[in-house]
């Protein structure tokens, strides 16, 4: 493994700008990542995290500030840097008339390891994926879990100490996730440094040993999962009522367990807490008090519209556009 | 650690990598043509229609004072096959920028001009062969070389430099236009102006003037006439010296260019 600098950082970052015309998509952000940990990018659509990735991988170059992988700065020696990265980006890069095989081997040669060695590790990366049976058939066949596994084991053909995956489970099913979070776990567990982007709060939690949100270009909360998840609330008790006037009685009563909302119908009433069990209790005697009749009554984890409805006021995405789905979108307009 | 012993000390190993990496590419791409043979058998057919069509359709018609006029005609066709080949090259780069490839590869510790100089000299094997085809197809239709067996060799080589230098033009219009539909509108106008208003079909001699002026100075004419000279005869060397002139400045000017373009692709 790579030794990591003197300071152990594996990625550091300071004062990051980026804007494509009139677009801010980096507005100053600085953090650290510790060889070996994780690092969670965690923002709605348009957030940066694309971006940020985008520079740390040499692919842009940052307007302001400064960023090195390994104590190398990714703008002044970027050559440097690409031999010691991994990247696998948002959308799937997978030459689709070439077989899974041949694509690893490409990859492999363009890392310039021997011919040998690219050949024993793309046969081990074909059976850690679960690619066997497809590695010998044109990546076009492929569905795009595979695309996705065939992604990730090139960003990972020569074994780079730090590895930058870019929302690497959307588009997959649940199955497929969880076993490559297994993937991705045993990669950590090897001591590879991570940064790891995605929208959802539990990918990040699950994956990340500290989670940066990022809304606008700018770094909005941090912090390890369950510190966010205390901020913010990690979980969620719904009380849904009959009318709108029984809610906002409801609402008043229940200030006392949490921070209450009505939902835009006004019918329900949203808490967030951090003790789901022990709330749920509260609520029902209150409600009970109050002589107050739910039509259900129900407790979910938080999703990333709280954490941003919390954090920012408005909700995630809404006030962006959707990207069209798989289409590399708004990138296609060059950045001169 | 494998990736790591890999600092270039030496320029000797930079130059091996930039060799290792553009045959890496070049491969892929040539794996693409196998793979999709359909792209070769269409940039096949167009250019044997062209003969077939010349030779008997407007053949007739078109008289060009002291040779056959297929003679005449097959450099021309040579010319506007390798250049109109070249549209694929821009075509093929946009989509490879779209499909994420390119990021992918900038993102790798291989030499800068390797995917643009891969895909380059893919097509230009590509053009070699669809050469080869039109020359068996020429020969069928009574194409006769009047010089040697070395001078149309000669003229093959110089079609296939001249064809580099056209890849490395469109390769630039490809990396900037972005998507292949673009790259394949925006090289129509060009590839017009370049080949049809040239000696690639008819002698300039029957042009208006200021049509003549400029289509007796422009590199698809040159090329045509180089090729032309070394299979029919007459005085070679000035339009020979004149293409090869033409292609590697096309060469030296679009090639650093594409690929100061390929570094800001994201
Ligand atoms: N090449 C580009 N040209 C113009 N604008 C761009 C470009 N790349 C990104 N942007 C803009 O910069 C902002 C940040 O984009 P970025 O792709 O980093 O977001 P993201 O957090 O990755 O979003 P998503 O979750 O949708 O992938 C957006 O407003 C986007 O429109
Ligand atoms: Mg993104």
């Amino acid at each position: 493994m790579q030794s990591p600098p003197a300071d152990g950082k594996a990625i550091s970052v300071e004062g990051l700008g980026k804007r494509f015309g009139k677009v801010v998509a980096l507005d100053g952000i600085s953090f650290e990542v510790a060889a070996g940990a994780v690092l969670g990018l965690l923002g709605p659509n348009g957030a940066g995290k694309t971006t940020t990735v985008r520079i740390l991988t040499t692919i842009l170059r940052p307007d302001q500030g400064r960023a090195t992988v390994l104590g190398i700065d990714v703008a002044r020696n970027s050559q440097a840097v690409r031999e010691r990265i991994g990247l696998a980006g948002q959308y799937a890069a997978v030459d689709e008339n070439l077989t899974g095989r041949e694509n690893l081997r490409l990859i492999g040669r363009l890392t310039h390891q021997s011919g040998s060695v690219v050949k024993k590790r793309a046969g081990e990366l074909i059976e850690r994926f679960g690619l066997a049976a497809a590695a010998d058939r044109v990546a076009r066949t492929y569905s795009g879990g595979m695309r996705r596994r065939l992604d990730l084991a090139a960003a990972l053909i020569h074994k780079p100490p730090v590895l930058f995956l870019d929302e690497p489970t959307t588009g997959l099913d649940p199955a497929s996730r969880s076993e490559l979070w297994e993937v991705i776990a045993e990669l950590v567990a090897d001591g590879t440094t991570l940064l790891v982007t995605t929208h959802y709060l539990e990918e990040a939690d699950r994956l990340a040993n500290r989670i940066i949100v990022i809304d606008g270009g700018k770094i909005i909360a941090e912090g390890t999962a369950a510190e966010l998840k205390s901020r913010i609330g990690g979980v969620v008790v719904e009380v849904a009522l009959a009318d709108q006037a029984q809610a906002a009685r409801a609402s008043a009563a229940l200030g006392a367990v949490g921070t209450c909302s009505l939902t835009p119908g006004g019918k329900t009433v949203e808490i967030k807490v951090s003790d789901g069990t022990r709330t749920l209790v509260n609520v029902v005697r209150i409600l009970d008090q109050e002589r107050l009749e739910p039509i259900s009554l129900a407790m979910r984890e938080s999703t990333l519209d709280d954490v941003f409805l919390t954090l920012t006021g408005h909700k995630a995405a809404s006030n962006k556009a959707e990207p069209a789905p798989g289409g590399r979108r708004r990138s296609r307009w060059g950045e001169g | 650690m494998t990736s790591l012993g890999v600092t270039p000390s030496t320029i000797g190993r930079r130059l091996a990598w930039t060799v290792s990496d553009t045959l890496a590419i070049t491969w892929r791409n040539l794996l693409t043509l196998v793979r999709l043979p359909q792209l070769l058998v269409f940039s096949t057919i167009e250019p044997v229609i062209f003969v077939l069509l010349f030779r008997y359709v407007f053949g007739g018609a078109i008289t060009v004072p002291g040779v056959a006029y297929v003679d005449y005609l097959m450099p021309g066709i040579f010319v506007q096959t390798v250049a109109f080949g070249a549209v694929n090259t821009g075509v093929g780069l946009a989509e490879d920028l779209r499909k994420g490839l390119i990021e992918r590869f900038r993102s790798l510790p291989m030499a800068r001009s390797a995917v643009l100089a891969g895909r380059t000299l893919a097509d230009l094997t590509r053009d070699a062969f669809v050469i080869a085809l039109m020359c068996a197809v020429g020969f069928a239709v009574d194409f006769r070389v009047h010089t040697s067996a070395w001078a149309f060799l000669g003229a093959i080589g110089l079609l296939l430099l001249f064809a580099f230098a056209m890849t490395w033009v469109f390769a630039l219009i490809g990396m900037w236009t972005r998507n292949a539909e673009s790259a394949g509108a925006a090289s129509f106008p060009i590839m017009a102006v370049l080949v049809f208003a040239s000696s690639s079909f008819v002698p300039t001699a029957g042009m208006p003037d200021w049509l003549r002026a400029y289509a007796d100075h422009q590199p698809v004419s040159a090329a045509a006439d180089a090729a032309r000279a070394l299979v029919l005869g007459g005085p070679t060397a000035g339009k020979v010296l004149t293409s090869v002139a033409w292609s590697a400045g096309i060469i030296a000017v679009f090639s650093p260019l594409a690929v100061w373009r390929y570094q800001r692709s994201a």
